[in-house]
């Protein structure tokens, strides 16, 4: 684990602090930075009756089964990336998971990695978030497809990125690694000429 | 563009994907007495058809797992798509 006072944020150099606003107004695209958030990947036997126990004992909720949805208890999340493979969010405060998990998976059979300083957490909302996206990514983010609680790793302008709606709005939250976040911000900010910009505080 | 059709995703374009060539190629469990050629025909030897062949895909930009493949060389019409370890469905062509 990086130590604290060497964390920056992958976008610090661009000041977003400084240009952000408190409410969106008339702009048809808000786009904040979330905080820094704990994320830890998890691979384990989805079929394992043990393993979902054993990460719902730690975490307050098993991984979810059914491919590209998401399980979350409060700020908790656990989005499914594959059929043995989750991402695993929670609030910086909450260091203690890393370790929780471990401890309750034991000798079952399973990884865990630290991956808090591998990515970064965009958050999109605004009447046209979808027409943005459909720019960048050929998911189909219509309503009746694509909903809150869904998520779903893809390209946004050739970036791999995991795109998880957290709400009906729409809001979305993409998780990019870091060394691509500069470049993607930089490609929203220009593909939301259109519709206007509002940097927000995530 | 294809529209491939992963087994844990869903349908998704073919640039989130990619292809990892001829599957079902078995490695020789007594590769030690193996010569040269038998060697070479293991590692390079691939069938090319002008028909149905037999493909290894990767979902890259999703879950990241492996699938096979039965797609038609000529008309990149996929014929079948089934989870590695499943039976190989046969066609003609």
């Amino acid at each position: 684990m990086l130590d604290a006072h060497l964390r920056l944020s992958s976008l610090a150099h661009l000041g977003l602090a400084a240009r952000s606003i408190e409410e969106a107004g008339d702009a048809g695209i808000a786009l904040g930075e979330v905080p820094r958030r704990v994320a830890l990947t998890l691979r384990g036997d989805g079929e394992d009756a043990a393993f979902l126990d054993a990460v719902g004992r730690a975490l307050g909720t098993a991984p979810p089964l059914t491919a590209n949805t998401v399980a979350s208890l409060e700020d908790v999340v656990i989005l499914w990336l594959g059929p043995d493979e989750w991402l695993v969010n929670a609030p910086a405060a909450r260091e203690d998971a890393l370790q929780a998990l471990r401890s309750a998976l034991g000798d079952l059979h399973h990884a865990v990695a630290d991956v808090t300083e591998s990515r970064t957490v965009l958050r999109l909302s605004g009447a046209s978030a979808r027409d943005l996206l459909a720019q960048g990514c050929s998911l189909d983010f219509h309503p009746s497809v694509f909903q809150p609680g869904m998520c779903a790793g893809s390209h946004l302008a050739l970036t791999h990125v995991t795109i998880h709606q957290i709400a009906e709005d729409p809001v979305y939250e993409i998780h990019v690694h870091r060394s691509f976040a500069d470049y993607l911000w930089r490609w929203l900010e220009a593909a939301s000429e259109p519709y206007g910009l509002a940097v927000v505080t995530g | 563009m294809l529209l491939i059709t992963c087994p844990w995703c869903g349908v998704r374009e073919e640039h989130e994907f990619a292809c990892g060539g001829e599957a079902h190629i078995v490695r020789p469990l007594d590769s030690h007495t193996l010569d040269d050629a038998e060697w070479a025909d293991y590692v390079f030897m691939r069938r090319n058809p002008k028909g149905v062949q037999y493909e290894r895909w990767v979902h890259n930009d999703g879950c990241r797992r492996w699938f096979n493949m039965a797609r038609h060389t000529v008309s990149h019409e996929i014929l079948a798509i089934y989870k590695v370890g499943e039976p190989k469905p046969e066609f003609e062509g």
